[in-house]
Formats: structure tokens, sequence, C-alpha cells
């Protein structure tokens, strides 16, 4: 099964996005530079109930000051194919808190990247594996 | 089948915050977001993709948080976040789709 359609402002994606490219397409959308796994939380089971309806809570730790701040969001599902971005969110400071919830779809258990970037540039992540019983494009 | 849509809900603190306090801001709005992927049962044929693209939240006339959306947004979308409370003013979302529908909501948050 296949889900998602590629995002109006990004460039069309390749037509499969295996783990490999992940890689290349996050440093298209969130810009280049090392990733520290840190900083980044994401509350979610390792096991989804309902794959057409995954709680998606995103906290990043860190300052929304107004020269020390959380730009961008994004998560990506990399088994979502043709395209794993599923979200993008551009913050601001008067935020007060890096922190947004949203709703997914999962085609396939898959692994699920949330990437940030401060306005300097800097880039945090988190990986989590999710396992769905059955994909959520029937929904 | 006709499928409501829109509808959009946001839910902000009744009750004046402080000023400072960061306030959790949610909504929903009523859309299918449909993938473009899926046939109907009936006809075999494609339904073509349906969905939000982006959301736009504005607080006393400022942008102030922008999403970009997939259609593997799930269906009816729920979003929530975090504002600082400033001043008392509008807080203002924007959900436009691909076929060009643009919903919008506001609430006021009341800082005391």
């Amino acid at each position: 099964m296949v889900l998602g359609t590629p995002l109006a402002q990004a460039e069309a994606p390749t037509p499969t996005a295996p783990a490999n490219d992940m890689d290349a397409l996050i440093a298209r959308l969130m810009g280049p530079g090392p990733i520290t796994l840190e900083k980044v939380a994401l509350d979610l089971p390792a096991t989804a109930d309902n794959a057409a309806l995954v709680r998606m809570p995103i906290v990043v730790d860190h300052p929304m000051e107004p020269n020390n701040f959380i730009q961008m969001v994004a998560l990506f599902a990399d088994n979502n194919t043709p395209d794993p971005l599923v979200a993008q969110f551009e913050l601001t400071p008067e935020m007060g808190k890096a922190a947004v919830e949203f709703r997914a779809r999962l085609a396939a258990s898959s692994k699920v990247r949330v990437i940030a970037r401060s306005n300097t540039g800097k880039l945090y992540g988190l990986i989590k594996e999710v396992q769905v019983a059955t994909g959520g494009c029937a929904g | 089948m006709a499928e409501e849509l829109g509808n959009p809900k946001i839910r902000t603190p009744k009750d004046p915050v402080k000023k400072g306090e960061l306030v959790e801001i949610r909504s929903l709005i009523k859309h299918p977001m449909q993938t473009g992927l899926r046939r109907d049962k009936v006809t075999d044929a494609l339904i073509p993709a349906h969905f939000i693209e982006s959301v736009v939240v504005e607080y006393g006339g400022k942008p102030v948080l922008k999403a970009t959306w997939s259609t593997a947004v799930a269906k009816d979308p729920y979003l929530a976040f975090f504002i600082k409370a400033e001043a008392t003013g509008p807080l203002k979302m924007t959900w436009k789709d691909n076929k060009g529908q643009v919903f919008e909501a506001s609430a006021v948050i009341t800082v005391a």
C-alpha cells in the first residue's frame, strides 16, 4: 500500500525512498549538517493500535527566545511511500515552547524521524520504530 | 458521498491568563484528507487527492506558526501547540486545502 502525495512546496521526491535516501531528503528540507540525537521527544507507543490515527506529540527541549529558538520541525515516516515527509512546521519565539501535536497515518511499520532546526542552523533529531498491524491507508 | 468539510474549532483557555504564561491551543477541522491513492469501492476509480496542505496561526495579527502537511496527516486534522500570552488578542487560524478551499476560525486569548 502506498500513501502520501508530495507537498506542493517540496520538489518531487524520488519514486521510492528507501531508508538510505532519508539523509538526502532531510538535508534538502532541513539544511545540511550533522544531526545531534538529543533534545527532541516524541511520546509514541512501540505498536500503534490504529495506523490511520497515530498521535504525534513533538516536544523539543530548547529555548524559544528571539535569538535562540527552534525554527523548523519536520516529521518523516520512512515507509510512507512515495513521500516520507508527513508534516513540516515553521515555529517562532512567540510560541514560548517548541511543541506541536498532530495525528498521522502510517502506511506500514516504519521508522519515524523528527528533525528540528534552530534559527542558527543546528539540527537535532530522534528516530523511533513504530509497528502497525495494518497500514493506515484504508481509513 | 458528500463528507462534512470545515467546521474548524479552536480551543483557548476560557479564563484570563497571566502575561508570559504558556497557553495550550487545540484545534480541529473536518476534512477527508484523501490521499489520491485510494479507489472508490463501487467504481474502482481513483479518488482524487483532497487534503489540507497548509495551516497558518496568527496571534495579535502576527504569524506565529505555519504547518505544511502531506496526505499522511490523519483525517479530520487535529493540531495543538503553545502560545506565550503577551497581550489580549485574537488567535486566528487559516487552513487551506489543495483545491483552494480556505477555512478560518478565531478565538481570543485574554491576558489579565
